[in-house]
């Protein structure tokens, strides 16, 4: 098969790119909706049920090598200062510490733009300070206590709006704000002197911790010159690219492997701190290393969904939106870019005059690091909050105004046309699910007289198209069973049982018959797994090395059985022609050991369309008047994603999102002390994510359609789409419930009643409540 | 209450010999006293499906049965499991997958997997003690076992169908 280079414009968590990549041979098109597919499409557990249950499938942190050492790290107390001076002396005399590493002994590696892994000035509390190396990971904890270093406090910021403010202390030279987006449509001036209805918002959203149950961590081990590496990661050729910039050390020797990994939501892109002191290490020291994040590590310097602060102006003429405006500045922390919470006001109305800016903030805090749909969950609570109050002030329904600009099949942003947009189907879905003509403008009394129940409803706009380069082979044995190799991983999406479908379909084997090898830089190159971009990027390739297989292995059977290629076909495990019916086992076993090795590459997005995922969701919650406390009683989520490939586990993912989103609305804030910069939260005990008892009744659903334009399995992306639109939905449920709009998340009791307060004045059916 | 023996015939301060059953086999593990029972578990014994998420009590990710009963392994010291029965996720499948094992697989009860092994014994331990649990029973015996991935709901649906199996 020839190569050829194809370039693609491909969008990953809201920025769009252009790629070059290779493909190989040609592809195929997408399965139509009548393609009579017997495993694609179809529920099927987890193909690697039986290891997950059993404690047999193996993390990076299950992982004990013999005479592995650990590592732990010296963080800084200051959220900003200078290192004068570290004495390690009295930790290197502790017995059992094998290496103690620091910005004076530590050999240069670069790291993400710096030329170092510890920092002559440290810029947030939890910043590398030294690393210490020893037997038990008890020694190294008590071992880093005995490090004496001189500090040169310096002044810092520990707040978005504190750095965003005049005379703040500057962090960089060209000060703490910066542009990180921008969009312009029509003119939005003039829109709004032309308006009839205008609608002005300040929106905050808190800093939400990721807190993946396995925190970030690698193990290391050098052959000679080999160096492996086990890492919890999304992308293991991102971390090997990692370690090549700071080790300059050829692929050939690296190896990085993720077989089973604990949760990233977006934080795992890449190699660690943790990672290169790991490699350091085991390299200084001649035996494997473990270096894994505490609890506490991780909530400091794993990253985090950056808090906002966003301004929304928006008017109407007509029946219509006319006009709007979305500001927004983003807590970088000392990251060194921001997701965009002005791309669903660029891309998911048909509005005809914006203007949107997006701006990066430092503070003397941790990095951001990408979060489930980064910027859009935080600019949707925004934006379809404020479509809320402008219809509410228009005396419309908030549903009937976003259809109005739903309809248009071009995309605002690029002026393209979608490959497939559903949204008005799942408005239509969602609105019978949860039984929208039950919601009235004012509210309404909820099951007791202290109750307030209200709806509300949100949209997502997502990419999710996938994107070259991504690559896999399939390894047909003899006896009939096929090995899928792919450089992917699987971070609990169920990628492996998605690729076995998608291989078993293709092929014509029983699911049972695939197994699926992820997560190996030894095998062809796979994209990282995160943007919602898994299945649509490397789906489309397993297909093709499975249809190659398929090719090879008729080709070997007509030999074989003595008939044309064209009157075979493979189904459920058997090669079929006229008159014969065999196992491939049979027929392949007629020759000496022999492996079809088919391949297949991901092949471009279609030129001049626009390829994104919608949806929408809805929400019925009640409010307890006196308390503050909101009860989300049934949350309604619709998806337009293309083909779901797996409804089983495509559902689970979608109450995930959920569940997730509803922590980010009511109650996950980190907290930051801010006169000394310290995090106060960064547990599990202080830092609330949603326990069982927080989950609502969730009805979910998908349009379902293949998006048969998108690539040649006919899917999109699902995992960040259901997180984007539920706080929204929550927050305007609560604003309809209680006649109050509250603009920031998480929407805990204390703004509720807050709020509450301030309002008194205007809502007297509360207030008359109260007084009987 | 600290006991101070007078007689010669006492263990510690430093490592001593523990001697527990773990999954029905007797083992004598040499642990210092603070070591818990979670790290003599993953790393003296190496049975790594209890997990380490917070280390504090707060998260249920390495919760095993001690006595039949639901316990955080990280709460537990190894030298408190003395003469005592501990049962780990490892322990359920000597004979075939356990009905919540096999209901966790049927309900897709788990998407990364990573807080499922606690879960996993926090069913086991509620359906020990309740055959014929209700759903509210479920949600106390998992409250405190946290899943950051939200597969709750499958969790509590896999719990009442593995109930239903048990039964029979």
């Amino acid at each position: 098969m020839s190569i050829k280079v194809v370039r693609t414009k491909s969008e990953f968590e809201g920025i769009v790119s252009e790629e070059t990549a290779l493909v190989e041979g040609t592809d195929l098109r997408s399965w139509g909706d009548d393609a009579g597919l017997t495993i694609v499409g179809k529920r099927h557990t987890r193909v690697d049920g039986i290891a997950r249950v059993t404690g047999r499938a193996m993390f990076t942190q299950d992982l004990y090598l013999p005479g592995m050492l650990h590592v732990r790290m010296l963080r800084s107390p200051y959220p900003r200062a200078r290192v004068r001076k570290i004495d390690a002396s009295r930790a290197e005399a502790l017995p059992g510490v094998r290496g103690v590493l620091h910005r004076s002994n530590a050999p240069k590696a670069a790291f993400r733009g710096e030329e170092t892994i510890f920092r002559d000035e440290v810029r947030f509390v939890g910043d590398e300070v030294a690393a210490v190396a020893a037997d038990t990971e008890e020694i190294a904890a008590e071992a880093v206590r005995l490090i004496d270093v001189e500090y040169e406090v310096l002044p810092f910021v520990p707040d978005l709006e504190e750095a965003m403010a005049e005379g703040a202390t500057k962090l960089a030279d060209g000060g703490n704000v910066s542009e990180s987006g921008k969009h312009d449509r029509g003119d939005v001036k003039r829109a709004f002197a032309e308006s009839q209805v205008v609608v002005e918002g300040t929106y905050r959203t808190s800093t939400q911790l990721h807190n993946s149950l396995e925190t970030h961590g690698a193990v290391a081990r050098w052959d000679g010159d080999e160096l492996t590496v086990w890492e919890s990661t999304q992308h293991v050729f991102g971390v090997r690219a990692g370690i090549q910039a700071a080790l300059k050390i050829p692929y050939k020797d690296i190896r990085v492997l993720c077989d089973y990994m604990g949760g990233g939501f977006g934080s795992k892109g890449g190699a660690g701190k943790y990672t290169i002191v790991a490699a350091i290490f085991a390299r200084q020291l001649g035996k494997p290393v473990r270096c894994f994040l505490t609890r506490d590590e991780e909530n400091l310097a794993a990253g985090n969904r950056s808090a906002t602060y966003q301004t929304v102006k928006i008017s109407s003429k007509g029946k219509k939106i006319h006009a709007i405006e979305h500001l927004s500045w983003s807590n970088a922390g000392q990251g060194r870019w921001v997701a965009d919470p002005t791309g669903p006001t660029n891309g998911l109305y048909d509005i005809a005059n914006v203007r949107s800016r997006s701006y990066k903030v430092l503070t003397s805090l941790g990095a951001l690091a990408s979060f489930r749909a980064p910027g859009y969950v935080e600019g949707t609570f925004a934006l379809d909050q404020a479509i809320d109050e402008l219809a509410e002030r228009m005396g419309e329904d908030p549903l009937a105004l976003r259809r109005r600009h739903a309809t248009r099949m071009t995309d605002p942003v690029t002026s393209l046309r979608y490959s497939l947009k559903r949204l008005l189907r799942c408005y239509e879905i969602g609105e019978k699910e949860i039984g929208w003509h039950r919601r009235k403008p004012e509210g309404a009394r909820g099951s007791a007289l202290h109750r307030r129940r209200g709806y509300g409803m949100a949209s997502q706009l997502w990419g999710g198209s996938g994107l070259p380069p991504a690559y896999a082979t399939v390894h047909l044995n003899p006896d009939g069973t096929a090995v899928l190799r792919c450089g992917t991983q699987d971070i609990g999406t169920g990628t492996r049982t998605v690729l076995a479908q998608l291989v078993a379909e293709e092929l014509g084997l029983e699911v049972d018959a695939v197994r699926v090898e992820l997560g190996d830089t030894n095998s062809q190159y796979a994209p990282i797994s995160a943007g919602s971009l898994t299945v649509a990027s490397v789906g489309p390739a397993v297909r093709l090395a499975a249809k190659d297989a398929r090719g090879q292995l008729l080709e070997a059977a007509s030999g074989l059985l003595e008939m044309g290629t064209s009157e075979l076909r493979v189904q459920r495990g058997q090669i079929i022609g006229k008159g014969h019916r065999m196992s491939i086992g049979e027929v392949l076993g007629q020759v000496e050991n022999f492996t079809v090795i088919g391949k297949g590459s991901r092949f471009p997005n279609p030129e001049g369309l626009s390829l994104k995922t919608f949806g929408a969701h809805f929400a019925q919650v009640e409010v307890d008047v006196r308390t503050g406390e909101i009860f989300v009683e049934h949350v309604v989520a619709v998806h337009d994603i293309g083909r779901v490939i797996n409804p089983l586990l495509a559902t689970s993912q979608v109450e995930g999102g959920i569940i997730q989103g509803l922590g980010f609305v009511l109650s996950e804030e980190r907290i930051v002390d801010r006169p000394t910069g310290h995090v106060v939260n960064g547990n599990l005990e202080g830092y609330k994510i949603p326990t069982v008892r927080d989950v609502p009744r969730m009805t979910v659903r998908f349009t379902e359609d293949a998006d048969v334009k998108a690539n040649n399995i006919g899917a999109k992306g699902l995992g960040e789409p259901p997180i984007i639109p539920l706080p929204a939905a929550i927050a305007n449920a609560v604003a309809n419930a209680i006649g109050v709009r509250i603009r920031t998340a998480p929407l805990t009791r204390q703004r509720v009643l807050e709020a509450l307060e301030l309002s008194l004045e205007r809502t007297r059916p509360q207030a008359a409540v109260r007084s009987t | 209450m600290v006991l101070v023996p007078k007689a010669p015939s006492f263990v510690g301060p430093g490592a001593i010999d523990v001697a527990l059953e773990v999954n029905g086999d007797a083992v004598t593990v040499h642990v210092p006293p603070h070591r818990t029972l979670l790290d003599t578990l993953r790393e003296t014994l190496g049975l790594t499906g209890a997990k380490r998420v917070c280390d504090e009590g707060t998260c249920g990710a390495c919760t095993v049965l001690i006595d039949g009963k639901p316990a955080y392994a990280c709460m537990t010291l190894a030298v408190a499991c003395a003469d005592r029965k501990v049962e780990t996720v490892e322990g359920l499948s000597k004979d075939g997958l356990h009905p919540v094992q096999q209901a966790f697989i049927d309900h897709d009860a788990y998407q990364c997997g990573f807080c499922t092994p606690g879960q996993i014994m926090s069913c086991v331990g509620l359906l020990r003690q309740n055959a014929s649990p209700d759903a509210e029973d479920v949600l106390r015996a998992v409250s405190g076992n946290l899943c950051r991935c939200g597969a709750y709901p499958n969790i509590v649906a896999a719990a009442l169908a593995a109930s239903k199996k048990t039964k029979r």
